[in-house]
């Protein structure tokens, strides 16, 4: 059972997801406007936030970048439209997934399910990784989930930790979007390999010393994205 | 048709070719015509000016050579004339051979700068002149002097040279009318005067010449002010077959190409209104399209939030068996629905120009193995894709293609039909074939498998796609700046052909 924070302000759709999330046993708490929202993330304390972007009122971007401001909690943007800017602005402010409306009671679960998972599955079953890893200035503790910078805990959302973890479990091995997509997000080979690009650029924000030359998560041009080697 | 309309053209290629074999100077000619309005124009006024400068000339030249020899003749008859009045009275009756040889002694020292050459006769006796050499004479002049009541002049050559040659009658001195029955011929050379007549000549062919050669500047230029509003036509023309609808020409003047710049920019202005009215049509059919899907998936995003509560329900036992089948059907019909209102959505993007190709560099066989695997069909369909293939794509475009293609493979062949997908990377472009051994498409339905809602046949019309597949499989593989084709397999059955570039090209994005 998950505490699910629903912010849609269409009646129908909100009538509707929530139905199909409590129907799979989820702790639903449906507000229609983004402020509702704001505040029912301190009073309801959701484990995850479900935000359509066209919202009366506080736009979805920026119910997104307040969420992010004091809370990790994992972000899965309800999109009216998958090619729309907005998802990719929506990403970049911290969103950590999304889901293109109309979408089965079953794809929003699984999405859910898949940000949620707190370790990339991958790497539960290669099981060799150390607890804890020291690369350069960054120390990953595997164990705790928690990353910190000369010795300052960082504060990451969900698929950015999800990222960094996986990456570095493989120093220097190149990952081709789709397989990060595979790996990460649990999405199918095909899925949006905007989301990779997006949550690298906010990884390197928090990680990188300069962002224009990255020595944690390097591009490697026409293949990938791999960590290292430093 | 068109293959007949291919036979003649050629025939008559044929014969021109024929034609032109035979008449060299029709293929000459056409090959000088071809050269253009400007050269057929200055050609011409070069014809005319060196034509009339020609006639000109000629006409000029032959008053000029009359007058030049009709004086030369007039002067030598007055002065043989003159001569003879002064010495025939001192002549007897009837002279005799000695002084016949005197007189035109006489004659021939008074011709002064002519020198003519004279000698006389009386009553049909022989011919005295002034030498021992006889004097030069036309055949038949002496025949005709001979009976002569006045001057008998004839032209005749003697050599190269032109000569003139007199024939004189002295009459009685008593009596005017009646013949002496002494006669004077005399011939001389008009060398002299044949030079001045060609040196008009040449004076006209020096002359002619520059003022032909002149008259080509008069004709550039007329040639210009001819050619620069057809120039301008032409220019005008150009920019609107290439889609300039509002192309106007500045016209001036009241000629038949100011005219012809009026009806121009008259087409102009109406093929615009249309073209412009078309394309507001379209752009609000578009609209609508688009507008309509939209609008569509609220309420479908409802109700596909809930179609896993209806098919929990339906399949649980606990409803009646009506009711149980009504949510299957809702459930079912929504999804299908929903995908049919998002092809749309996807088509009305492409229409709209805001499709956006997002592209990857891929290995082309995991990106085929993939797709079979995430709709489980990689046990149904065979594939060969070589080893390290990589192609610069949008993978879930191409993927788009690659599940229509084969989906269709499979759903129109049968459950046991033999579908194959085979990849290559030749010459820069990667080349897909999806082969099914199915039973093909009908020929009349192969132009058109790509339109829109186009049905296979009857038993297609209901199938799970929504009669956009084709159109946007065709449509993604344009974004790449490809193709796909539709064909009929070498074995029977159907082969779709995705024909794209293996990298992108510098100009797209």
């Amino acid at each position: 059972m998950t505490r699910v924070l629903l912010i849609e302000d269409d009646p129908a759709v909100r009538h509707g997801v929530t139905l199909g999330l409590r129907r799979r046993g989820h702790e639903t708490e449906a507000v229609s406007t983004g402020e509702d929202g704001l505040e029912a993330l301190a009073s309801f304390a959701p484990e995850i936030v479900l935000l359509d972007l066209m919202l009366p009122g506080m736009s979805g971007l920026e119910v997104c970048r307040r969420v992010r401001e004091v809370s990790q909690v994992p972000i899965v943007i309800l999109s009216a439209r998958g090619d729309d800017m907005d998802v990719v602005v929506g990403l970049e402010a911290g969103a950590d997934d999304y889901v293109v409306k109309p979408a089965s009671g079953e794809l929003i679960e699984a999405r859910m399910r898949a940000v949620l998972r707190r370790v990339a599955p991958s790497q539960s079953a290669t099981g060799a990784v150390e607890a804890c890893t020291v690369a350069g200035d960054l120390r990953i503790d595997r164990q705790g989930l928690r990353v910190s910078k000369h010795g300052a805990e960082l504060s990451l959302a969900p698929s950015e930790l999800k990222l960094l973890l996986f990456l570095s479990a493989s120093p220097g091995q190149t990952f081709s979007r789709q397989q990060l997509l595979e790996y990460v997000w649990e999405h199918s080979y095909y899925g949006d390999a905007r989301l990779v690009d997006a949550c690298v650029m906010r990884l390197r924000a928090r990680i990188e010393d300069d962002q224009r030359k990255p020595r944690y998560i390097q591009t490697v041009r026409g293949f990938g994205y791999r960590f290292g080697p430093l | 048709m068109s293959g007949r309309l291919l036979r003649g053209d050629a025939r008559r290629r044929f014969l021109a070719g024929g034609l032109r074999r035979r008449l060299p100077l029709r293929g000459l000619r056409r090959r000088l015509f071809s050269r253009g309005l400007r050269t057929r124009l200055v050609v011409v006024f070069l014809l005319v000016s060196a034509l009339s400068a020609l006639a000109a000339a000629a006409l000029t030249f032959r008053q000029a050579r009359s007058a030049i020899l009709d004086r030369a003749q007039d002067s030598a008859v007055r002065d043989l004339r003159g001569q003879l009045a002064s010495l025939a009275p001192d002549l007897p009756a009837r002279p005799d051979r000695r002084e016949l040889r005197s007189l035109v002694l006489q004659l021939d020292r008074s011709g002064g700068s002519r020198a003519w050459h004279t000698s006389a006769s009386y009553r049909d006796g022989p011919l005295v002149p002034a030498t021992g050499r006889p004097v030069p004479l036309p055949a038949g002049f002496r025949k005709a002097g001979a009976t002569a009541r006045t001057a008998v002049v004839q032209r005749f050559h003697r050599g190269d040279d032109p000569w003139l040659a007199l024939a004189l009658p002295v009459m009685t001195a008593d009596e005017p009318s009646r013949r002496s029955g002494l006669v004077v011929y005399a011939s001389f050379s008009l060398a002299s005067e044949e030079q001045d007549v060609s040196s008009l000549v040449d004076a006209a062919r020096t002359g002619a010449l520059p003022v032909v050669l002149l008259s080509a500047v008069p004709a550039l230029f007329a040639a210009r002010s001819v050619l620069r509003p057809v120039r301008r036509l032409r220019s005008a023309s150009e920019k609107m077959a290439a889609g300039a609808l509002d192309t106007r020409i500045d016209v001036s003047g009241n000629d038949e190409l100011a005219d012809l710049g009026r009806t121009f920019n008259g087409m102009a202005a109406t093929l615009q209104a249309d073209a412009d009215t078309r394309r507001a049509m379209e752009a609000r059919a578009r609209r609508f399209a688009a507008d309509v899907s939209h609008e569509l998936r609220t309420p479908l995003a409802a109700m596909t939030a809930v179609t896993g509560v209806l098919d929990e329900e339906a399949a649980a036992g606990r409803l009646e068996p009506e009711t149980a089948e009504a949510l299957g059907l809702v459930a079912d019909e929504t999804r299908r629905l929903t995908r049919m209102v998002d092809d749309l959505m996807e088509i009305s993007r492409f229409d709209a120009g805001a499709a956006v190709l997002h592209r990857d560099e891929v290995d082309v066989g995991e990106l085929v193995r993939k797709t079979l695997a995430l709709r489980h069909w990689q046990d149904r369909v065979g594939t060969d894709v070589p080893e390290g293939l990589r192609a610069s794509l949008d993978p879930r475009r191409i993927d788009v293609v690659l599940a229509n293609l084969v989906g269709n493979a499979l759903r129109h062949g049968g459950p046991s039909v033999p579908v194959h997908i085979r990849a290559r990377g030749e010459g820069g472009r990667l080349v897909l074939t999806v082969t099914d051994g199915g039973p093909g498409i009908p020929p009349d339905v192969l132009p058109h498998v790509f339109d829109r809602f186009t049905k296979g046949d009857a038993a297609r019309a209901r199938s799970e796609g929504s009669g956009l597949g084709l159109a946007i499989a065709a449509e993604n593989a344009r974004l790449h700046d490809g193709t796909l084709t539709a064909a009929e397999a070498p074995g029977g059955g159907a082969q779709f052909t995705l024909d794209l570039p293996l990298h992108r090209t510098p100009e797209s994005p």
